[in-house]
């Protein structure tokens, strides 16, 4: 019998998780201001979806009743993906070691 | 491009995102985990293109809105000052949220696009998902909006409770599992919006409760949402960019929940469940007795940071809400050059999310490794001469320590008592967001100073 392939992106969902679990531990308190911001940053590629919708109309016809709500969701996530990578590097910008001459 | 290779791409662009999280495990590698970051999400949003291949008169208008967004967000990320990032998280999170609703109605209206089958025949499967992703997605956008108001002022940090509320949000869940099973056997778009409405109302119904001091949790809580939507989205999509991302950014979101609970003791149900302020004030108010304060002035201040030789700081939501950070850091440098040693001590829930203190600091030049968290510092401040408290109140409580009465009984708090002298800054006597007095205040060696948390700093440091 096939293995449906829903079952192989429930692995990599579960395995996922996992991964994130140990990675966020490892992160610093000092950083978790920046941590949020980050993953603020790259669940916005959820634009995929939205450029999948946006594109996919009819032919000719840029606008339809679905494109539309694609259009909307892209610039939501663009918002979030240039302002949350370039937030979190102005942050990060700002971590500095104490200079060895004090 | 074929599906294979695309699909393999998108696995890279997970990859990355994953190193992008593990760069912020040290302040060095920090810069290199948010380019890698910026690299993935290239990547994605490339390959996107490609496997669509359509580069007719829509793609321009992609890219139009993906300029227009692309503008609003990096005005916003050069403009925002630091200490705004809570409402900026929460107005991001909010946006995730909306972004996953689009997606999820955009699919459901035309499912051909996806490849889900055609309208009113979609997928059990990709319906399902389409339905969690929508309903996860709405949650975190009105939550997040709430969480946004009450941290800007607009809306009163108060929680909001009413009878029946927790009775109401349960049927309102229920409602929501329900119409996703009928959602499913009738394939109606009217449960679809239905769906999706009660979605808004119960994010909205689960935030006001949540008082302003929770905001941490709060914060990481609708982070942990906005994830789970995205992941919800990807399995409707099939695509493993956007599961990953989905799963490490709601997990992250919960680890942080939990670590922001812990350092609050209080269970995270307990702090969902809200109205946590509201309830406990009343007891504390008739056991209030006139009790005698030492109040001191900028002068007397600095009197005993000079005669000092360690300093510690302990900031909390004031320094953020008077911007006293670099103030605060002018003062650190004066102390410095007087050959005083100085630390600053940050409890987890100081401020109003997670690591919020570190970054209005970091901000105002202070090197990382003079900051210290909680565990790492607390035994110093027995050897330590002067603790100045600056903006926080609760989180030095020794109450949590002493009193099984109290409502922070348990609480990790820092152990300022412990210092030789205390000083207090603070615009009143005033009992901080918990509704407790704090004993600190009463004591032989603490020395309250009344003013505005960046005035009274920089009079110090004037006096030093």
């Amino acid at each position: 019998m096939e293995i449906d392939p829903f079952i192989f992106r429930l692995s990599i969902f579960i395995l996922s998780i996992f991964v994130g679990y140990y990675v966020v531990w490892s992160v610093t308190p000092s950083l978790h201001t920046p941590l949020m911001s980050v993953t603020n940053a790259i669940s916005s590629v959820i634009i995929v979806g939205a450029i999948i919708a946006a594109i996919s109309g009819n032919e000719g016809v840029v606008f339809t009743s679905s494109s539309i709500y694609g259009f909307l969701a892209i610039v939501l996530a663009a918002v979030n993906i240039f302002g949350g990578f370039l937030v979190t590097q102005r942050m990060l910008a700002m971590y500095k070691k104490k200079k060895k001459d004090k | 491009m074929s599906a294979n290779l695309s699909a393999i791409l998108y696995l890279v662009s997970g990859v990355l995102f994953i190193l992008a999280l593990r760069g912020l495990s040290s302040p060095e590698t920090s810069r290199q985990g948010n380019l890698f970051g910026i690299i993935g999400m290239l990547i994605a949003v490339t390959v996107t293109f490609l496997s669509v291949g359509n580069f007719s008169s829509g793609f321009i208008y992609v890219l139009i809105f993906l300029a227009i967004g692309g503008s609003i967000g990096a005005f916003i990320a050069y403009r925002i000052p630091m200490t705004a990032m809570p409402e900026l998280v929460a107005g991001f999170h909010s946006l995730v949220g909306l972004a996953a609703v689009f997606v999820a109605i955009s699919a459901f209206i035309n499912p051909e696009a996806f490849n889900l089958g055609t309208p009113g025949n979609i997928k059990l499967a990709s319906l399902i998902e389409m339905a969690i992703g929508a309903a996860v997605g709405a949650i975190t956008f009105s939550g997040s909006i709430i969480a946004f108001l009450k941290l800007q002022g607009i809306m009163s940090g108060a929680p909001i409770t009413f009878k029946g509320q927790h009775a109401l949000n349960a049927l309102i869940l229920f409602s929501i599992i329900v119409l996703t099973f009928y959602l499913c056997s009738t394939q109606s778009a009217n449960l679809f919006w239905i769906l999706i409405a009660v979605s808004f109302l119960i994010g909205f119904l689960i935030i006001i409760p949540i008082g302003g001091a929770d905001m941490p949790v709060v914060i990481s809580m609708l982070n942990s949402y906005s994830g789970w939507a995205a992941a919800g989205i990807g399995f409707t999509l099939e695509n493993t960019a956007l599961i990953i991302t989905g799963a490490l950014v709601g997990s992250s979101g919960a680890i942080l929940s939990y670590i922001m609970c812990k350092g609050m003791n209080r269970s995270f149900f307990n702090v969902i469940l809200g109205g946590f302020g509201a309830t406990e004030q009343s007891g504390s108010s008739q056991s209030k007795e006139q009790r005698p304060v030492k109040s001191g002035n900028a002068d007397d201040a600095a009197f005993l940071m000079k005669n000092a030789s360690s300093v510690i700081i302990v900031p909390g939501y004031g320094m953020a809400v008077a911007q006293a950070q670099h103030a605060l850091r002018e003062m650190v440098d004066t102390l410095k050059k007087n050959d005083i040693k100085v630390s600053y001590a940050i409890h987890p829930v100081a401020g109003r999310m997670p690591g919020h203190m570190n970054v209005l600091l970091a901000e105002a030049n202070v090197p990382y490794d003079e900051v210290f968290e909680l565990e790492e510092i607390n035994n110093d401040f027995a050897n330590a001469d002067v603790a100045f408290v600056i903006g926080a109140n609760d989180v030095t409580n020794p109450v949590a320590k002493t009193d099984p009465q109290s409502p922070i009984y348990g609480m990790p708090v820092l152990d300022v008592e412990k210092c030789k002298s205390v000083l207090f800054v603070k615009r009143s006597l005033s009992p901080g967001y918990a509704g407790i007095d704090n004993d600190l205040f009463y004591k032989e060696n603490t020395l309250m100073l009344f003013a505005d948390a960046k005035k009274m700093t920089e009079d110090i440091t004037k006096n030093l």
